[in-house]
């Protein structure tokens, strides 16, 4: 077996102290599938409490504390870092033909700083109880007791993990391209890690110095977002959101990233108006920043601004249907191959498009009066997340997963727990948009006896949904140990991870620098992948392609 | 591949030349100081909103503090920066002697800001006016009657100075550490023409925390 980056050192010290980019996404990976894994075991909880109206499984504390340890672990501890951090550390030197980030050592201490910022988030626990949501909004949160301290603070150290990862990634993209990698020949999916990193440290800094305020008012009383004292509850709305808001894209812009090169991959094609698709990213991240007081219509913000944010709110479905209408052209331009990461790409057309919809539904001013609050917002954002970012992950992870491990995992079993994904993630959350209309507020311990029937229904999709993903994790992880070798190019890809690399990766990542000759999904320039009958797909499982150094036009 | 031999020893493996190195850094040192001045937007921010909100408090608190120690400190770090420029100049000039000279100069100018710092916050706390919950100003001294300044809202003023300034001596505390820690370097003969990235960076990172200073003063001392 030749060398490679799992094989060259096993010892443990040689993985917690790496400077490899692929080892810290390999340990990025375990982190933040442990933290969905306490996450979604709360959220299993949260949705079996709703199964009967009043107490089912716990007390309105315990409920309380479980929603917002729920939130606080998924969005802070899982989402943001799970896609940038793990395949964007993982992939994006690879696709760049460099050896490594530019700055090694940042990363790994990224790495222990996201860990040290989850251990404080966790301690708040043993301090006393949480509630309030992940939002933390003053002056409730001043009032739930020290456990806030630690909840700040661990905000606080997360971010800058967040922060020195995207810092590090920016300078990787402009410093450390391989020779003939233009700006227009960059896979997509650095275009959108591109896009996530400006806003990861453009908006971080700002939930850090709220989270210090937050920290200093809760253990100082220094009234700045105190009313008693001249201070402003909505000030930390403002600063909330000013974050929160581009965090949703640090969310779902690696999302699209992944999306686009599935959609190149297995269409066999360009993507359509790759440089639409490309600069919408940015766009995305543009605007991004210019529409946090949508969150904020009725907190008592001028009507004025109201007004205004909701007419920005519309323009990134602009950028966003850009995309959309692009990856659906490459599917009909090209010769779909229906493999498994391919099926999380057209699951997640639909379930980020309905979530997508219903954010420009929710950015109307006078419909989100109506619905503020409700499940029809929950629905959206599990839809733009969970539908969005992590089913986008999960197809990323079935992508990369041969090259990241050098094992095929099980195909028939990889359809079923797509099916199951996409039954059970439905099931969750549709009804939850239909309660939402009805009135269902969210965050409610208990409801009205009219809404047992959809809770039910959106509890056991929730089960279904639990099931597909304990399959997926099954045989993902029976795979490192019985799935069959992984060839350089099983997927027949032509970004660098598949065309110039061995699978699992060199640990220097290639033997030579790359020189680029062509666009990533330039696969009317890629002879090599069907004149010997491969590369299209059909009527055979695997292809193989063996890697070279140079390609030649 | 270049055997190692025909490398410098500060270039690291990842890095094809130092030139790139040293544009990596470089852009990577830009990026963190634009996640500071965000950091420090924030508090901009509330300040802007409150002083609007009460601007006669803002004006009468602003009396209390002394325009003539900022100004004396606006001066060091003024005197700071242009040392810490002449230090990179003489590490790209080879000038040992005048790098370190130029580095303990600005390690100096940085204490004496944090001195003076400590008079101004100690003759304040003195007197009851503290960040947080123990605010309640009393007694007079240099013919200012510290009561006269116990009214409404008036917490909130000093909330934001200590904060900022809080923040923004604690950024000069680090610049501290990272100057002791490149004259150790620069002592050892470890810069010169060739390689002076990390005396470059800690530059540029002291002049945005003498640039935030620069917004700090007027706005908090004289307007």
């Amino acid at each position: 077996m030749s060398v490679n980056y799992l094989n060259h050192d096993k010892s443990i010290k040689s993985w917690l102290l790496s400077l490899d980019h692929k080892r810290i996404g390999i340990m990025y990976l375990v982190a933040v599938a442990l933290s969905f894994l306490g996450g979604g075991i709360l959220a299993i909880l949260v949705r079996t409490e709703l199964l009967a109206p009043g107490q089912t499984i716990m007390s309105a504390d315990a409920y309380n504390q479980s929603f917002t340890l729920h939130a606080v672990l998924m969005i802070f501890a899982f989402i943001i870092p799970a896609v940038p951090a793990v395949m964007g550390n993982f992939v994006l030197p690879i696709q760049l033909g460099a050896k490594d980030v530019a700055f090694p050592r940042l990363n790994l201490a990224s790495f222990y700083i996201y860990l040290a910022g989850a251990a404080i988030v966790l301690s708040a626990l043993a301090v006393g109880r949480i509630d309030g949501g992940w939002t933390f909004y003053a002056p409730y949160s001043m009032t739930i007791g020290d456990s806030i301290l630690f909840i700040t603070a661990g905000v606080f150290v997360m971010g800058f993990s967040s922060i020195l990862t995207g810092l590090n990634f920016i300078v990787t993209i402009h410093k450390m391209r391989a020779p003939g990698l233009t700006w227009n020949r960059l896979p997509l999916f650095i275009w959108s890690i591109y896009a996530t990193s400006i806003v990861q440290v453009l908006a971080t800094p700002v939930i850090g110095i709220t989270m210090v305020l937050l920290f200093l008012e809760r253990l100082l009383g220094i009234g700045i977002f105190d009313p008693a004292l001249g201070g402003d509850p909505v000030l930390f709305q403002h600063f909330f959101w000013f974050y929160s808001h581009p965090a949703v894209y640090i969310m779902i812009l690696p999302a699209f990233g992944i999306i686009s090169d599935l959609m190149g991959t297995f269409s066999r094609q360009q993507v359509s108006g790759y440089k639409f698709v490309a600069l919408s990213s940015v766009a995305i991240a543009f605007l991004g920043f210019l529409v946090w007081g949508h969150h904020m219509f009725v907190s008592g913000q001028s009507a004025v601004s109201s007004v205004v944010f909701s007419l920005i709110t519309y323009l990134i479905g602009i950028p966003t249907g850009v995309k959309v209408i692009n990856w659906v052209q490459t599917m009909h331009r090209g010769s779909v191959w229906l493999q498994t990461p391919m099926l999380y790409a057209l699951m997640f057309l639909f379930t980020f498009s309905i979530g997508g919809f219903t954010g420009v539904m929710l950015g109307v001013l006078a419909v989100d009066v109506h619905l503020h609050d409700t499940y029809f917002v929950v629905a959206h954002f599990h839809y733009v997340m969970m539908g969005g970012n992590v089913i986008a992950a999960l197809g990323g992870l079935h992508y990369w997963w041969p090259k990241m491990t050098g094992k095929m995992f099980n195909e028939t079993l990889g359809r079923i727990g797509a099916a199951l994904v996409f039954i059970g993630f439905n099931t969750t959350f549709f009804p939850q948009f239909i309660m939402g209309t009805q009135g269902m507020p969210r965050r409610y311990y208990d409801y009205l006896e009219q809404f047992t029937n959809l809770h039910v229904l959106s509890t056991i999709g929730s089960y279904i949904l639990a099931v597909g993903l304990f399959l997926i994790a099954g045989y993902l992880l029976h795979s490192l140990f019985r799935g069959r070798k992984a060839p350089a190019n099983p997927w027949g890809g032509l970004t660098l991870e598949w065309t110039h690399t061995t699978t699992p990766p060199h640990p220097h990542n290639f033997e030579e620098t790359p020189i680029v000759t062509r666009g990533p999904y330039d696969y009317h320039l890629a002879p090599e992948l069907f004149q010997k009958g491969e590369g299209d797909g059909f009527g055979s499982e695997v292809v193989s392609v063996t890697p070279s150094s140079t390609h030649s036009d | 591949m270049a055997s190692h031999a025909d490398h410098p020893a500060h270039l690291q493996h990842h890095f094809v030349s130092s030139e790139q190195q040293f544009d990596s850094a470089k852009m990577g040192m830009w990026l963190f100081l634009i996640t500071e001045i965000l950091l420090f937007s924030g508090m901009f921010v509330a300040y802007t909103v409150y002083r609007v909100w009460y601007p006669e408090m803002f004006a009468g608190m602003a009396e209390l503090l002394d325009w003539r120690l900022g100004g004396l400190n606006t001066l060091v770090l003024l005197a700071s920066s242009f040392t810490v420029a002449l230090g990179i100049h003489y590490a790209q000039v080879d000038n040992k002697k005048g790098l370190v000279t130029n580095l303990i100069l600005t390690f100096v100018f940085a204490c004496i800001f944090l001195v003076v710092k400590y008079f101004e916050y100690s003759a304040k706390i003195e007197h009851g006016i503290v960040l947080g919950d123990g605010f309640a100003p009393h007694g007079v001294s240099h013919g200012v009657d510290y009561a006269s300044f116990d009214v409404p809202m008036a917490q909130q003023f000093f909330s934001i100075y200590y904060v900022m300034t809080g923040i923004h001596g604690f950024h000069v505390l680090v610049g501290m550490g990272l100057f002791a820690w490149i004259t150790v370097r620069a002592i050892k003969g470890e810069f010169s023409s060739a390689y002076y990235t990390p005396v470059e960076l800690c530059g540029l990172y002291w002049h945005l925390v003498d640039i935030i200073w620069i917004f700090l003063f007027p706005l908090l001392y004289l307007i």
